[in-house]
């Protein structure tokens, strides 16, 4: 699997990264030395084998589905850029 | 009165519950060699007011006999933990200016026991990096340098400031945090000690994140006793965390028995890689002569995927970064960059805020998860991932403790890695593996290269089996005898 410039282009707004046209090209190589290194990965046998998804033997903990935690607006929001009166603020989304 | 800066913790615990000096001396202290220390730029923020009135109040606890374990002991934080009311910044410029109103569970555990903060410390941008280049405020600079020769080194990464500033004896101990050996690496290029402990020990809430089924804080210190203290007051149980692990806290200094008669230490052959340096091969063998001289069993044992770590990592990793990294949108805090609407002003957010290595990391991690690929790149990796913590289960009904080298080379010059990031990972493919498996891992140093600069030792545990690592590094330390220092050339 090699990523053309396009490709690169769809990820880059998948991932809201601006990447200038000129850059599209260099990245696209940078990544896939990356992605062409991983290739070696197909070389392992999984069949059968599941996924890790936890370090530790552990199942995920549960509480109580209650309130711990909140009423402090003036935290949150103390490091939005832009925001004021207890909210984020955002650029204009609907005319 | 003699440098309190050359102190262990220990000592420094020892000389200040006898009252040879209190806490505001010993911060004092600190201070200045904090200050002296500009030109290894170890320290994004120094907060030298904070740790004097710290101290006194420190000094006043232990006045009224209410000791910590670590009251009065002076400390760096990596600028990776949320500290409330100091400057976190990650290292990134999309965090400028923010300033968190809470302090992360670690360093609350420190403060808790004591301890007195004097600053922030440099690392790679969001911790991607094994040199320290990566940071928006500079490069950190190693205190050690290649006999005869006045060319800067990097510290390693990516708690290189850490590493650099506990070196050069600006801070007695520094919080790290290892994700791939960001830890364990930077111990073993600057001669000194540092742990990376199983995946749960310490709480990662509160500290700023990269990858999550991986980060893992750790002390970072200049002997494994300093380490074992410092571990006890980081680590427990934090319901704030949902893979924080409910165990209790053993006195890991208790482990320092000096006895490993009978212990068997397993030496894994895939760790012998091509083009293992000489020097670095007769390293790991007079570290296997010493723990055999102290009645250790030696036992070779195998670790087949080994090879397929580092690749598996540059997967998982970037893959969960791209998910944790969506948060910096330019809204909530950190940097804004104003654009034509709501999508532009997020990407030129991030385009603007991010660095090259996070940027890759980031467009790697989001292709990896994309519709069509996730199956091929992702599952794959996590799939390789159960292989490579499945050869340490089995490595593990035979053996006590891995010894390995820390990394594949002493430190190397700025830019000498530059041109290729694969280049790059490389310095991680001995502790990538005890990373995606989640276990306990120290590097101690253990000899210097022919050209006078530290190496480091690495030993691997048993999930949660911080203790027996803790024995086996106390007996490793004592027999390399590592007494060098680098010469104080940053003092001017």
């Amino acid at each position: 699997m090699s990523l053309d410039k396009a490709t690169v282009a769809k990820v880059a707004n998948l991932a809201r990264i601006k990447i200038e046209e000129k850059d599209l090209e260099p990245m696209a190589a940078e990544l896939n030395n990356i992605l062409g290194w991983v290739e070696q990965l197909g070389e392992v046998d999984t069949d059968n084998v599941e996924p890790m998804t936890s370090v530790a033997e552990m199942r995920l903990r549960w509480r109580a589905d209650e309130v711990t935690d909140g009423g402090y607006v003036e935290d949150v929001v103390a490091n939005a850029p832009g925001g004021e009166d207890g909210y984020f603020a955002v650029p204009k989304v609907i005319e | 009165m003699s440098d309190l800066t050359k102190l262990t913790i220990a000592a420094a615990r020892d000389g200040l519950a006898k009252g040879d000096f209190s806490s505001r001396e010993l911060t004092a202290a600190h201070i200045t060699a904090m200050t002296a220390s500009k030109p290894l730029n170890a320290y994004i923020t120094e907060t030298p007011e904070q740790a004097v009135d710290a101290a006194t109040a420190s000094d006043a606890r232990r006045a009224k006999g209410e000791a910590g374990k670590l009251e009065g002991i002076p400390l760096a934080i990596k600028d990776l933990f949320c500290t409330k009311g100091v400057l976190t910044t990650a290292a990134s410029h999309i965090l400028d200016g923010f300033t968190p109103h809470y302090e992360s569970t670690v360093t609350a555990n420190l403060w808790g026991a004591g301890a007195v903060m004097l600053g922030k410390v440099n690392l790679d941008e969001f911790a991607m990096g094994s040199s320290n280049e990566t940071s928006y405020y500079g490069n950190v600079v190693n205190p050690w340098r290649r006999d005869g020769d006045e060319s800067a080194l990097v510290p390693g990464g990516s708690s290189g400031g850490s590493a650099s500033a506990v070196a050069s004896f600006s801070a007695m101990g520094a919080t790290g945090t290892d994700t791939g050996g960001s830890i364990r690496q930077p111990a073993s290029f600057t001669g000194i000690v540092g742990m990376k402990p199983t995946y749960g020990r310490c709480s990662r809430w509160g500290v700023v994140a990269f990858a999550s089924s991986l980060d893992q804080p750790g002390p970072m210190a200049r002997t494994v006793r300093d380490i074992a203290i410092m571990l006890e007051s980081m680590a427990g149980f934090d319901a704030k965390d949902s893979t924080s692990v409910n165990m209790p806290v053993p006195n890991f200094e208790n482990a320092l028995t000096g006895d490993i008669k009978g212990l068997r230490i397993g030496i894994p052959k895939e760790y012998r890689i091509d083009g293992l340096s000489d020097e670095i091969d007769a390293l790991w063998q007079k570290g296997i002569d010493w723990l055999k001289d102290a009645g250790a069993e030696i036992v070779d044992i195998s670790l087949p995927h080994t090879k397929y770590a580092l690749p598996a990592y540059y997967i998982i990793a970037p893959a969960e970064a791209s998910s944790n990294l969506a948060r910096y949108d330019g809204v909530r805090f950190g940097l804004r960059v104003e654009g034509k609407d709501l999508n532009d002003m997020y990407a030129s957010t991030r385009a603007e805020g991010f660095g090259d290595e996070v940027k890759r990391r980031l467009l790697i991690g989001t292709y990896a998860l994309s519709a069509g690929y996730y199956d091929a790149y992702y599952l794959k990796a996590q799939k390789v991932r159960a292989r490579i913590a499945e050869d340490f289960r089995q490595a593990y009904l035979n053996v006590d403790a891995i010894l390995t080298p820390t990394a594949p080379s002493a430190a190397f010059g700025f830019g000498e890695k530059g041109d290729d990031p694969l280049e790059m990972y490389l310095n991680d493919v001995f502790t990538v593996p005890a990373s995606l498996a989640g276990l306990p891992g120290i590097s101690v140093p253990a000899g210097l290269s022919k050209e006078g600069l530290p190496l480091g030792l690495q030993l691997l545990g048993k999930p949660f089996d911080e203790e027996t690592v803790f024995r086996v590094a106390g007996v490793l330390e004592e027999a390399a005898g590592f007494t060098a220092k680098p010469t104080d050339w940053w003092r001017g």
